[in-house]
């Protein structure tokens, strides 16, 4: 199921679709498993009133493990070597998340062979949401 | 930040790889993940973000008997102070993962964290903007370096939208 180092070029491109109309209650999972339980990102009254946020947001790493759904479905799994992002824009209840790899190069370390990919997840309006990097040791 | 015991329990994977909407069964079915090259379960890539769940006195879980910063009978728990952050003790504007070794099903992690770079940059909206980075190193039972996670957190002084 791992990516091959033989099936893979630089400018390949991989995306799905990792959330659709993000739900307030998907974040409470997120919140619930993680245990980040910053009331910012469940607790509308806290977020409006007392933060002066329009509403709750999702938390930048339920972003960035939706996105990393993305990069296993692609790379496989236990391939990542590395992974890293920016959280670019909020994400709000609604959303609906599109990420994407895109290979950028692709070398030979020790014997393996790593891709790299640059990440980006964008939201329905197309505002980029994460911006990043990720690299995966392919199979032969 | 330290965690003196990160136990890779079954449960929370499967409850983290729901959290994040991934149906890879690789997260949910021993049998399955045995006959995969990896062997077990694993952890998800962001997975060892959870850690917080193990440490004693992280600030963004409510403790038993202690006031709480979000809503109940009023909008927060707490008195709020005049100035500081925007609210929510801060934004996590970056994270970096340098993987080393899998993180399977029965692990013993530990992790410990030190302070990296700090800087300050002007905002747009949000006035000064704050920046700090903080290093964790998670280890396993038998002491390799698993993964090494990069946070930087940044704290405005209102707060920050994107819009």
């Amino acid at each position: 199921m791992a990516l091959q180092a033989s099936r893979v070029k630089v400018g390949d491109v991989y995306q799905e679709e990792v959330c659709n109309n993000l739900s307030r209650t998907q974040i409470v999972q997120y919140a619930g498993a993680s245990g980040d339980y910053n009331p910012l990102h469940t607790d509308e009254i806290f977020a409006t009133q007392v933060a002066g946020y329009p509403s709750v947001f999702a938390h930048g790493m339920l972003s960035m493990g939706m996105t990393g759904k993305m990069l296993t479905n692609y790379v496989g799994d236990g391939r990542l070597t590395a992974y890293s992002v920016r959280f670019t824009a909020q994400v709000f209840p609604g959303a609906t998340l599109t990420a994407k790899a895109t290979v950028t190069e692709i070398r030979e370390v020790d014997g393996d062979m790593i891709a790299d990919m640059a990440v980006s997840t964008t939201d329905e309006e197309g505002v980029e949401v994460i911006r990043g990097k990720a690299s995966a040791r392919l199979d032969p | 930040m330290a965690v003196k015991n990160f136990p890779i329990e079954a449960g929370h994977i499967m409850m983290f790889a729901r959290s994040i909407g991934d149906t890879n069964q690789i997260y949910y079915d021993a049998e399955h993940a045995a006959s995969t090259d990896q062997g077990a379960i694993i952890a998800p890539p962001t997975f060892v973000q959870s850690s917080a769940q193990f440490e004693p006195d992280y600030f963004l879980r409510p403790k038993i008997g202690e006031a709480w910063f979000g809503s109940g009978k009023t909008p927060t728990g707490i008195t709020k102070k005049e100035g500081g952050s925007g609210g929510g003790g801060g934004l996590h504007a970056e994270q970096h993962y340098v993987y080393h070794l899998p993180i399977q099903l029965g692990d013993q992690l530990t992790a410990t964290t030190k302070p990296g770079k700090s800087w300050n940059k002007e905002g747009r909206r949000g006035g000064k903007l704050m920046f700090s980075e903080s290093v964790t190193e998670y280890r396993n039972q038998k002491g390799e370096l698993v993964v090494t996670a990069t946070g930087v957190g940044v704290r405005t002084e209102h707060p920050a939208t994107s819009e």
